[in-house]
């Protein structure tokens, strides 16, 4: 297990210094960030981290507990299948993701996973780290901006 | 610059085909295929067709969904048969569709597919079809294409005359073509004549998004065989035609003794003086013993229910509730134009073609034009009803169709062709070779008020040498033509499945935005349901083992089950976690006497297993789904009965023990 996370933060190592020179951003959230959760890799422009899809801008507000318990269920349903909040799974972990990532980007990763994986360079990324495409679970705007608020929650804490 | 290409290279193509007539001999095997027929049925590679055609899949029970003008196969739609493909008939939910009062009968002999109408015009809420043998009618919902209601006909036998739908689908009719003793008793084959009865039923269908069906009301009627049914519309709306043969009521070598009498019947039904004697309570409650079974969409689940009883009409008592139109020749197909006026009596052993005015019948009973009466049904004459005559058009007539541009299309199954004639003035405009022996003809929307009339397709009942030999049996072919011009034309011949005796088509743009993409998680009321990964378990009952487990690209949660004993009886309660389209996952286990499970996204289904054996049995995902799906696999283990052990499963380094 020691042997895997070692392998881990290496390799987590050898993606972030293979992202774009000077990404302050990616350089702050690759500090914060564990072993455990996910390798980041690295925003790139052409989007502006807000990825590709319906979703072209998300005001965030203070933390919305109600909404983000409704999240957190629609979490379990439609996404825990593949992503645990602390460790890699079928997918990436997601804790610390509102930290690495643009709402509008975890938004259109949802909404809209197989155009993200062909087009946005951060999501393409990922799906050559963790080979199984995120599946489309057909969530609505309403839904996926109730999961960000659950992912803020996890987050603040 | 590709479009060019292709048209080129079809008419080169379409002209090598229509230029190689090489059968020496036997005529032209292609027939008249024109210049530019492969331009015609061409649907390029991602364009869609312009019809949906649904055909019977006849001893094969279930019903083909296929494109025109491409002839591509969509679905196979399992409906009286088990299908292994899609677990239907094996898995716990739909077992009970397959019920009946003889018990689970997992096969049927389907014919007549029939769509819903609203208006008189195919309205692409529902399909509905017969069981012939074990008299059934069911019901597919053009929604999600699977079966959602089979409905027993009780006191019948050979239900071949239906389902044949009214103008909004108020009824469906069901006539028994094998006259059999009612109530079913054990009386001499030999005293048919006078013991045997026919029973013709309407099955009522509400006029809502389920279209549940119920038996309203039978008739209980002479013992003819009635063969073929069709319902007036527009003027005509309100009325049955329903013919019949073996008018001489033989039990024995019918091919003979069926066929003696100069004329046989058509029986006119007038179904809302039915309703009227039944609201006035002049019905007779027979007993009956048949099943309704009904599947949801939201339980994922069919329940069978038990029903004891009908109300049975009987003509003596209720005058003007039916008359019989006498008809030359063992009548087959009974049809009626567009416009409601003309009934078309399809003498299948008649040298002419006889058709019968709805307004001339009218006048005939209340003039009561009667030449006799048969046990209470007044017999009118044949020389007040008749519109006219098709003379001479071909050899062993069966079943016309309509364009709604004034024509008739008769097919005709010696001869071997579909004739094209004029209604009113009777005249042969056109005629057609079929390959060979055509049954069924089908015009989209041919039996309905407004045809599309673009195609027709020919039914034929004989192969022989039009596709590469497969041995001994081979598949039933059919022939697209285009009928939009003066002259017919063929333009496509395909294979279908089982034996397609009708099909139905419709433009697809009334069903195909109508098509659900995947059922929604939360209206999942399956009582078995498991919405998530955390609520994945395996429990005890006695020795009973339920198994709830879910699937997603590319797991199934849990992947390994220990603790099951020999003797035990598992149920693995499968739901499909995906919310996208086109995603379902397969799942089997190693030696599983039953079939697979083909789960849709948002479902559940169960597979019931008994091991035969200790050991260590792999499940895994059957239907290929993601990149990973060879992954999508898993273990049981089969402990022996004497093991003390616990359930315990898992799904990575998640594990889990039972109590």
């Amino acid at each position: 297990m020691i042997k895997t996370m070692a392998l881990f933060a290496i390799s987590m190592f050898l993606l972030v210094a293979c992202g774009e020179a000077g990404d302050a951003q990616l350089e702050k959230n690759a500090s914060s960030e564990t072993e455990a959760v996910e390798s980041g890799a690295g925003e790139t422009a052409g989007n502006d981290g807000l990825g590709v899809g319906p979703i072209k801008s998300v005001t965030i507000g203070d933390l919305d507990k109600a909404m983000a318990a409704e999240g957190e269920t629609l979490f379990t349903t439609n996404c825990a299948a593949c992503h645990k909040i602390d460790k890699r799974f079928v997918g990436p972990a997601l804790a610390g993701v509102t930290e690495r990532r643009k709402p509008e980007w975890i938004m259109n990763m949802i909404m809209n996973p197989e155009q993200m994986v062909k087009e946005d360079p951060v999501a393409k990324e990922l799906l050559a780290e963790y080979l199984a495409p995120m599946a489309n679970q057909s969530i609505t705007e309403d839904q996926a901006r109730k999961i960000v608020e659950y992912f803020r929650q996890v987050d603040s804490k | 610059m590709k479009t060019k290409l292709f048209i080129l290279l079809a008419v080169a193509l379409s002209f090598v085909l229509a230029g190689c007539d090489s059968d020496g001999g036997k005529g032209s095997k292609t027939g008249m295929v024109g210049s530019n027929a492969a331009e015609k049925v061409y649907v390029a590679p991602g364009e869609h067709d312009e019809f949906y055609a649904f055909m019977s899949g006849g001893f094969s029970g279930q019903v083909s969904v296929y494109g025109l003008p491409s002839g591509r196969l969509f679905k196979i739609i399992p409906v009286f048969s088990q299908d292994g493909e899609k677990g239907y008939g094996y898995n716990e939910e739909t077992k009970p569709m397959l019920e009946t009062s003889h018990g689970f009968v997992p096969w049927d002999d389907s014919h007549h597919p029939e769509l819903s109408q609203t208006d008189g015009v195919p309205d692409g809420r529902f399909l509905f079809i017969n069981g012939n043998n074990t008299p059934r009618i069911a019901k597919i919902d053009l929604r999600t294409f699977e079966t959602t209601e089979i409905i027993e006909i009780p006191n019948s036998a050979g239900n071949h005359s239906s389902p044949f739908t009214t103008e909004n689908s108020e009824y469906l009719v069901a006539g028994t073509r094998f006259s059999v003793p009612i109530t079913e008793t054990d009386v001499s084959i030999k005293e048919y004549a006078a013991k045997f009865q026919g029973m013709l039923t309407f099955v009522s269908v509400t006029p809502d998004d389920i279209g549940d069906m119920n038996i309203d009301f039978q008739i209980l009627v002479p013992g003819f065989d009635y063969d073929l049914a069709h319902s007036g519309k527009g003027p005509s709306h309100g009325w049955t035609f329903f013919t019949t043969y073996n008018t001489e009521k033989a039990s024995t070598m019918k091919e003979v003794n069926a066929s003696q009498n100069d004329k046989d019947y058509i029986a006119a039904v007038n179904w809302k003086k039915a309703q009227e004697y039944i609201k006035a309570g002049k019905f007779k409650t027979m007993p009956a013993n048949y099943l309704n079974n009904e599947y949801s969409d939201h339980t994922h689940s069919a329940t069978s229910k038990k029903m004891t009883s009908t109300r049975v009409l009987i003509p003596s008592e209720c005058p003007g509730l039916i008359y019989y139109i006498p008809t030359p020749k063992s009548p087959h197909g009974v049809d009626v134009d567009p416009s409601g006026e003309y009934i078309v009596g399809n003498g299948k052993l008649s040298a002419d073609l006889t058709v019968h005015s709805y307004t001339k019948m009218m006048k005939a009973i209340e003039a009561k034009a009667f030449e006799k009466e048969i046990d209470g049904i007044p017999v009118l004459k044949f020389d007040q009803v008749v519109a006219g005559v098709v003379e001479k058009p071909g050899l062993g007539p069966l079943h016309t169709e309509f364009d709604g541009k004034g024509y008739a299309y008769t097919t005709f199954f010696i001869s071997s062709e579909v004739v094209k004639w004029k209604l009113g003035t009777w005249e042969i405009v056109d005629r057609i070779p079929c390959y060979y022996s055509v049954g069924h003809l089908m015009i989209p929307g041919g039996d309905s008020r407004k045809p599309w009339g673009k195609y027709l397709v020919a039914l034929n009942k004989i192969t022989k040498d039009r596709y590469l030999p497969t041995g001994p049996e081979l598949a039933h072919s059919a022939q697209l033509y285009d009928i939009s011009g003066d002259k017919m034309e063929l333009l496509l011949d395909f294979p279908t499945v089982g034996e397609p005796h009708y099909a139905q088509a419709i433009e697809a743009s009334v069903i195909k935005d109508r098509s659900l993409k995947y059922y929604k998680l939360d209206d999942n009321k399956h009582p078995h349901a498991t919405k998530n990964e955390k609520d994945t378990r395996v429990e005890r009952k006695g020795n009973e083992v339920h198994v709830y487990l879910t699937s997603i690209r590319s797991h199934f949660a849990p992947d390994w089950i220990e603790g099951i004993k020999l003797g035990d009886v598992v149920y693995f309660h499968l739901t499909n976690l995906e919310q996208d389209w086109d995603v379902p996952h397969g799942f089997a286990v190693k030696g599983a006497n039953n079939a697979e499970l083909l789960v849709m996204p948002g479902q559940t289904e169960t597979l019931k297993w008994i091991p035969q054996s200790v050991g260590v049995f792999p499940m895994y995902c059957t239907d290929f789904c993601s990149a990973l799906h060879q992954e999508m696999q898993g273990y049981v283990r089969v402990h022996p009965a004497s093991a003390n052990v616990k359930l315990s499963w898992g799904l990575g380094d998640d594990e889990k023990q039972g109590k």
